[in-house]
């Protein structure tokens, strides 16, 4: 195991975003505060159906674990993306990292940025609330998840965009589409019963229903069916990216 | 002779179907300052691409400093360093920085004395803390140089690393891989300037078509293969129709400003100057003067790859 060289390109991607910390850290921060406020507003001090907790407090999870996995997402697809078209890619390859080694590079750096993106959040977003830690287990469970379920999409979207443009494709056609219905702005209780049932299979669905449990210690999914399905799609994308990157998908002839 | 690099069969079909390498057998001897040539689309950068791991090989198989490259990929990586033709760069990162990187994605400790003085050799030093992005072309070529060597590699292959870079840096360039050369790295390039093959190299291989035309010492490849050829000057510059092309194959006619030069070979002993004067005399008339040149290392390459063409 080259653990120098792991720890490098770790390094590698994490001061990659923190030398952005305006575009990575701070945007992300004000997006989710602004959201906070229109729905503080709109939604006055209503109630969340079925749940019995104030609506406020229902989104700041929802909205923390939506922004993880957004920046886990591009952490690593936007990496992989520049090195494709800046031909920086070449670095990587010819260096002796196998792809397994690779592969946790850019997973932990995606955790990172994700876990930095939730604290500050979180530091930002609390103080208005009374809002405490209920499972920190699931907190860090259904976090480290998720940044790293997006962060090996993000991966995986990078290997095979072309282009920017195929990255808009798959961004804004299934990773916002998917994030957007997964229960961040709304119980799934309140949705049709055919929708219900169809929230069942969209995986980011568990994770900010089990990241949200934490705060709450209340959720729409049954916790151990959740663990293990959450655990099964953690382990399938890491396995993807070690083999596609292996076997050079999209990035070698 | 120890080997540094035995390639073998290596074949490699893109996946258009383009043939870029279509069975190349080469030896490269440990220690030598080895020249890889051949006209652009040959297949030089290909095989490089396949040594250095970024492209791969249809099949064929290549030993590296004993080992099989392609089963002990992390032993050979750590002993190769590879200048790649096309530039790429960090543009999250000064010269520094990237050099740190790459030392430590090597596996290898920054050692910032090297570090410094690969900087000092190749000129950066004093735009080492500049971005990466605010590099002229040239700079950029040089931190190419710079990242393939902070590893300290056994091997190093230089695709192209003076496409762009003026005449004295580019001297003081060479002076710089000849030093590494001498302390026993091997180094393996390909230029498009064959004068400095010819002034670097001590062996040399031209590859065309995908196919290796010919691998030997320099030396030995300008004693035998080179012969001499025959310059004509005329008053105004001539051209080689396709007629006069077929007509006179055997001495690969090419003209060079307001002169045609043909190839001259030798034959029991003497070379066959007069027909190809006759020949001259009968397609372009008198000249107004006529020289026999020596053949340098461009007039070889040409000949051999024309030779392989028609």
């Amino acid at each position: 195991m080259n653990w120098y060289g792991c720890w490098t390109l770790y390094s590698r991607e994490t001061r990659r975003f923190l030398n952005v910390k305006m575009q990575t850290v701070v945007a992300p921060a004000l997006t989710a505060v602004m959201y906070l406020i229109v729905f503080r507003y709109a939604m006055g001090e209503r109630s969340v159906p079925n749940l019995d907790v104030p609506y406020f407090n229902f989104l700041i999870p929802g909205l923390v674990m939506m922004s993880m996995m957004q920046n886990a997402f591009a952490n690593t697809s936007s990496s992989i993306m520049v090195g494709k078209l800046m031909n920086m890619q070449i670095f990587l390859m010819m260096a002796p990292l196998t792809a397994f080694e690779v592969t946790l590079a850019f997973l932990a750096a995606a955790v990172t940025r994700a876990f930095i993106v939730a604290v500050v959040l979180l530091l930002v977003l609390v103080p208005f609330t009374d809002m405490h830690i209920e499972h920190l287990w699931m907190i860090l469970f259904y976090g480290v998840c998720g940044s790293i379920i997006m962060g090996g999409m993000g991966m995986i979207g990078g290997m095979w965009s072309k282009t920017f443009d195929d990255m808009a494709l798959l961004n804004n056609f299934i990773i916002m589409p998917l994030t957007f219905l997964s229960g961040v702005f709304y119980s799934v209780k309140q949705l049709p019963e055919t929708w219900q049932a169809a929230n069942h299979f969209n995986p980011f669905f568990y994770l900010i229903d089990g990241f949200r449990h934490g705060f709450l210690n209340v959720g729409d999914t049954d916790p151990s069916q959740a663990v293990a399905i959450v655990s099964i799609a953690t382990l399938t994308t890491i396995f993807a990216c070690w083999q596609l990157w292996r076997t050079g998908w999209k990035l070698k002839d | 002779m120890s080997i540094a690099l035995a390639v073998k069969q290596l074949t490699k079909t893109y996946s258009n179907g383009k043939k870029a390498l279509e069975g190349v057998d080469l030896t490269v001897p440990e220690g030598s300052f080895f020249a890889l040539l051949g006209p652009n689309g040959a297949g030089k950068s290909t095989l490089i691409n396949i040594l250095a791991d970024t492209v791969k090989p249809s099949a064929g198989e290549v030993s590296f400093l004993g080992h099989d490259l392609f089963t002990e990929r992390k032993w050979c990586k750590q002993r190769l360093g590879v200048v790649p033709q096309e530039i790429a760069f960090d543009p999250f990162f000064n010269p520094r920085d990237i050099l740190k990187i790459m030392s430590g994605m090597f596996g290898v400790k920054p050692d910032m004395k090297w570090i410094d003085e690969l900087l000092e050799r190749l000129e950066l030093a004093e735009h080492a803390q500049k971005n990466a992005r605010m590099l002229s072309g040239g700079m950029r070529r040089r931190l190419l140089v710079a990242q393939a060597l902070v590893h300290k590699p056994k091997v190093v292959i230089l695709d192209e690393p003076t496409a762009g870079v003026d005449v004295e840096l580019r001297k003081r360039l060479w002076g710089f891989m000849r030093e590494l050369n001498a302390n026993g790295t091997t180094i393996l390039l390909t230029t498009h300037y064959l004068e400095e093959a010819e002034e670097l190299c001590d062996h040399v291989a031209i590859i065309n078509q995908g196919k290796l035309l010919t691998s030997q010492s320099m030396k030995g490849l300008l004693d035998n293969v080179g012969s001499s050829s025959l310059v004509l000057e005329y008053a105004e510059p001539k051209t080689i129709s396709d007629d006069i092309k077929n007509k006179l194959a055997d001495f690969c006619p090419r003209t060079q400003e307001n002169k045609v030069i043909l190839s001259l070979k030798k034959c029991d002993g003497h070379t066959n100057f007069n027909d190809a004067y006759q020949a001259a005399l009968a397609c372009w008339g008198e000249a107004i003067s006529v020289n026999i040149q020596d053949e340098d290392l461009e007039d070889v390459f040409l000949r051999i790859t024309h030779e392989n063409q028609s």
